[in-house]
């Protein structure tokens, strides 16, 4: 029913939407994965990350790629403090304590937010957001492109850094057996806002990589949080390469079933592939562990 | 008897509130109070009885509120008549959900993202098919009879859910005393060690559902009839979903009395700091996002099991209970 | 964008509700005596998903309270007392503040913004014969419902749609009739799905084949899909009836896309006729028509008023002009009626003929507490500003269509 072109160019569309996506689930699934939590906070932190961005760009001019390298350690800080300082303490290492006080603390962001900056939409408009590649069939827009890169950037700074660093080898211990990496001398608390940190700072990217196309008020992370959750689930709880297919997937997934479906009811498509992983094979596509 | 007498007495006590309090303000606030403990009470008995951390309770809160407002507005269905088949679909709802998610072998945090799932799909199914009204909603049309379940006072809308309310605390107060409820405790204690001992888990998480879903749903039909409108974004959006766990978790989850403690004290801390942070937009929920931190980090057992604590010391200081928290 | 339905979100799960009993007893000091005076309950979702447009609406009731009470109050009642409420964007939290106002003796009520709080509102004031008046909700049943208490100061949505409808076969037509095929692009909810529906109703009538309809939810993250579908279809006319985010989305993917319809036609766009939107993105409004609800652009006071909002550094958006007019609209039924009660308030509203407002709706007049000359108007960005195309009374420009290349 519809021409090659126009599957082609939402497939197209669904990759580059998805490789965003894949950052957001890139940072719940490290935080899920070692600390075996599900961040509530994690859509809360996205929206105070786009407005950092927005900050930087209105007030330092500094373009928002650029701003990452500043907005990503500021957050990697926030995001460790959050855990050593309030997370952790107040959860007495109970599962659900934790995912209550990342609600809790989702709250408080939110509506600082809502409280310093007011409700209203804000954008930028830089002078590239509405350049694009011509393909013939259609048009690439550059800033999206950009992002799709950047995002593999980043997958591979975040592999290296597990694979390649001692911090990197304490995270897979803790996350693997807890008890004997403290036994073997790993201070586990540390780890864990290691780890909080680095998945906060995922977001804080993937803000500066959202901010030329899109646009910010003190909501806008919820609309992420829930496509992250499912792509966490469809690419294996934990699993960094998972996060980044999944995503992907799940950007096409949306795009196609828009394309089929319409935009509203397309978005079921995306829960009922998250009901059948779950059901048939809650591991995920690249989970080990159930 | 002791647990029947306290439900006796608690309900009683609150029965007659009205009869000392006229003001329509604080019983509205009482109504929407009883409202989120009843669905707090349903979530109570799957999650604080049986361990099953549910994140999707809006799926059953918004089938009982739609049947309750579809049968009536389509069907012409008396209301009270359409109560009662919002609860039955509303339970019916969780045995499916429920027989899929158990007979897959779903716990923890699967279990808690795949209820939210299904909750999404019921919104948003709800928010194109024409019988819900898609995205207009569907509004009860005023009529304040008591043949329409619908009264002019405050008051008996308030009894109406004391009533509810007073019936959920009896299943819980029940559930504790039978051997299904020793089961459903067994398994979230230790469900393979339940298994081990001949339980067989999956029916009885399956039976906990469907109670748990059909106390949500009431809820949900209350809601209805009480407000006369209901949309997508209102029965099957996230917030439902958090507030019935959150009250139980708050108030002290596989407790009798949890839910309803839970309730008053999330209700009134919003009224609180609404009060304390005045008009400014969102300072009232930072205060609000605070304490419920707070009250984590001090009450992790929730505040009955603080309650007990403080009891505990107070009464009998010795050095082996102090130590033990 | 009228009418924004809540997608409620984690914020809100506090979800409002009325008062505590420490409240009911901390209210007498609220309500101090100031000799004589006028309590007004000013209600809008200042905090939850609708705080933009919330904040936006209590700005200008204030400012109308203001400006009253500067001038000496209302005459024979002293100055009007503004009691603020917040419907935390949803209908319980409407509920709860509609308790609270009448405990404190309001002797009406103002605003609701959005169709479900308004429904929940009218229906909760109705219990104590307390008038109320919608400033926005646009569903048509807050009027229909034969609630005597309630009135509705703005257009509902058929009167909307057929204004809409009118209009752009008029503009069509004085072109000489290069418009023919049309795509609509609508969120999901009560607003977009409504306006959906009549449009999809009425447009065969003058002449228009729709080629598609493309509901999407609120929030929508892409809208590459969507205008890769108007791209492919090509219609002459797309019109859009978004809220503000999604507008803005679509109207900047058009932009990258390329794809340049001989004109963008929207009802009730929530980025159309947007001071915020033409000045950030002057390139992606422009020669955008809308069908909205528009301030009277000859009339000194709400010329006046523009200036006031934006000399606090704020937008001059809808809610504000159209919540100024209903607290006029009060104000000048309570010196009609000489006094706060009910009975002789809700009389005064029925045979009001109030002209004092800054809407181009001509003289009140309410039939079935609906305000029979409100109606939206159009407009279009040129010049990066937004003039009023038609109707011809009112116009300042002439409409700029097809949109030059």
């Amino acid at each position: 029913m519809f021409s090659p072109v126009i599957l082609i160019t939402a497939i197209l569309n669904g990759l580059l939407t998805g490789a965003v996506y894949a950052l957001v689930a890139l940072g719940l699934t490290l935080i899920y994965g070692v600390l075996h939590i599900i961040n509530f906070a994690h859509g809360a932190l996205l929206s105070a990350a786009l407005f950092a961005a927005f900050f930087a760009f209105h007030l330092l001019g500094l373009d928002p790629y650029l701003a990452a390298l500043l907005i990503a350690p500021i957050f990697f800080g926030f995001g460790y403090a959050l855990q050593r300082l309030i997370i952790g303490p107040v959860s007495h290492g109970d599962d659900r304590n934790m995912l209550l006080v990342t609600l809790g603390l989702s709250v408080v962001i939110e509506n600082v937010l809502l409280y310093a900056f007011r409700a209203d939409t804000r954008t930028i408009d830089l002078p590239y957001a509405f350049q694009t590649i011509d393909l013939g069939f259609t048009f690439l827009p550059i800033p999206r492109l950009i992002g799709f890169c950047l995002v593999f950037a980043v997958a591979l700074v975040l592999w290296a850094i597990m694979r390649r660093t001692d911090v990197g080898k304490a995270i897979r211990a803790v996350a693997k057996e807890k008890l004997g990496a403290q036994l073997a001398g790993i201070d586990v608390a540390h780890i864990y806002a290691i780890t909080f940190g680095l998945g906060t700072a995922c977001v804080a990217i993937a803000a500066c990589l959202l901010i030329p196309t899109y646009y910010v008020n003190p909501t806008v992370g919820d609309a992420f949080v829930l496509i992250a959750f499912t792509i966490v689930v469809l690419g294996g709880m934990g699993s960094v390469p998972g996060a980044l297919v999944g995503g992907l997937l799940i950007g096409v997934v949306e795009s196609l079933s828009g394309l089929f479906l319409g935009e509203s009811l397309g978005q079921i498509g995306i829960f009922l592939i998250f009901i059948a992983v779950l059901l048939v094979r809650p591991t995920g596509l690249f989970g080990a562990r159930a | 008897m002791r647990g029947l007498l306290q439900i006796a007495v608690v309900v009683a006590v609150l029965a007659a509130v009205p009869l000392v309090v006229q003001s329509n303000t604080t019983l509205n606030f009482l109504v929407v109070t009883l409202l989120i403990a009843l669905a707090g009470q349903g979530w109570n008995i799957l999650g604080g009885y049986g361990g099953q951390y549910s994140f999707g309770h809006a799926a059953f809160f918004g089938t009982g509120a739609y049947v309750t407002a579809i049968l009536q507005v389509r069907y012409g269905v008396n209301a009270w008549l359409a109560f009662g088949a919002g609860i039955v679909l509303g339970a019916a709802v969780g045995g499916v959900i429920g027989a899929l998610t158990f007979r897959a072998g779903l716990r923890g945090s699967y279990f808690a993202l795949v209820s939210l799932a299904f909750a999404e799909v019921l919104r948003i199914v709800a928010s194109v098919a024409p019988i819900t009204g898609a995205g207009v909603g569907t509004l009860v049309k005023l009529d304040l009879r008591v043949e329409a379940l619908q009264f002019q006072s405050r008051a008996v809308f308030y009894w109406v859910i004391l009533a509810l309310v007073a019936v959920s605390l009896l299943v819980a107060q029940r559930l504790e005393r039978t051997r299904f409820g020793t089961w459903l405790i067994a398994v979230r204690e230790n469900e393979d060690a339940a298994k081990a001992l001949g339980v067989n888990a999956t029916q009885v998480k399956l039976g906990a559902m469907v109670i748990s879903a059909a106390i949500t749903a009431a809820a949900g039909c209350f809601y209805t009839q009480y407000f006369l409108f209901v949309d997508s974004g209102i029965a099957f959006g996230t917030r439902m979903s958090i507030e019935a766990l959150l009250t139980p978790i708050i108030g002290g989850a596989g407790t009798v009395f949890g839910p309803l403690l839970g309730a008053l004290v999330v209700q009134a801390l919003g009224e609180g700091a609404k009060l304390v942070a005045g008009d400014a937009p969102g300072l009232s929920l930072i205060v609000y996002g605070c304490v419920l931190v707070l009250v984590i980090a001090f009450a992790p057992r929730g505040l009955i099991g603080l309650v007990e604590t403080i009891y505990r010391r107070v009464a009998r200081p010795t050095k082996r209970e102090a130590a033990h928290d | 964008m009228p009418d924004r339905k809540s997608p409620f979100t984690r914020r809100e799960f506090i979800a409002s509700s009325a008062l505590v009993g420490a409240a009911s007893l901390a209210m007498p000091s609220i309500l101090r005596a100031q000799g004589a005076g006028v309590k007004l309950g000013i209600l809008h979702p200042v905090s939850g998903a609708l705080s933009y447009s919330g904040t936006q609406g209590r700005l200008g009731a204030t400012l109308a309270i203001e400006e009253i009470n500067a001038a000496g109050g209302i005459k024979g009642l002293g100055k009007i007392d503004p009691l603020l409420g917040d419907a935390l964007s949803t209908p319980e939290g409407g509920t709860a503040e509609v308790e609270k106002m009448n405990s404190a003796g309001v002797a009406a009520i103002v605003g609701g913004y959005a169709s479900a709080v308004c429904l929940a509102v009218s229906q909760a004031a109705s219990r104590y014969d307390l008038p109320y008046v919608v400033d926005v909700g646009v569903a048509d049943s807050i009027v229909t419902r034969g609630l005597k208490n309630t009135f509705r100061f703005g257009p509902g949505f058929g009167v909307i749609a057929k204004t809409a409808l009118e209009n752009l076969a008029a503009i069509n037509d004085a072109a000489g009739k290069p418009a023919k095929t049309v795509m609509i692009v609508h969120e999901d909810s009560l607003f977009g799905s409504g306006l959906a529906k009549l449009l999809n109703a009425q447009l065969p009538a003058h002449g228009f084949q729709i080629l598609e309809t493309i509901p999407h939810p609120t929030p929508t993250r892409d809208f590459n899909n969507v205008v890769l579908k108007i791209k492919a279809q090509n219609p002459d006319l797309v019109i859009p009836a978004d809220y503000y985010n999604e507008y803005v989305l679509l109207a900047r993917t058009m932009q990258q896309q390329k794809v340049k319809p001989k004109g963008i036609y929207s009802v009730l766009g929530g980025a159309a006729s947007s001071y915020k939107f033409v000045k950030e993105f002057p390139e992606a409004a422009k020669y955008i028509m809308d069908c909205n609800h528009w301030f009277d652009p000859r009339n000194p006071k709400a010329l006046a008023l523009k200036k006031k909002v934006e000399d606090k550094g704020q937008f001059y958006t809808y809610e504000v002009y159209m919540n100024y007019s209903c607290v006029m609209l009060v104000a000048d039924a309570l010196a009609r009626a000489g006094s706060a009660d009910r009975a002789k308030l809700t009389a005064a509203l029925e045979s009001s003929t109030f002209s004092g407002h800054v809407m181009p709706y001509g003289p009140t007049k309410f039939v079935n507490g609906q305000n029979q000359g409100a109606a939206p108007v159009n407009t279009q960005v040129l010049d990066n500003d937004i003039k009023v195309v038609l109707p011809a009374n009112f116009a300042q420009a002439k409409p700029v269509f097809p949109m030059p290349a």
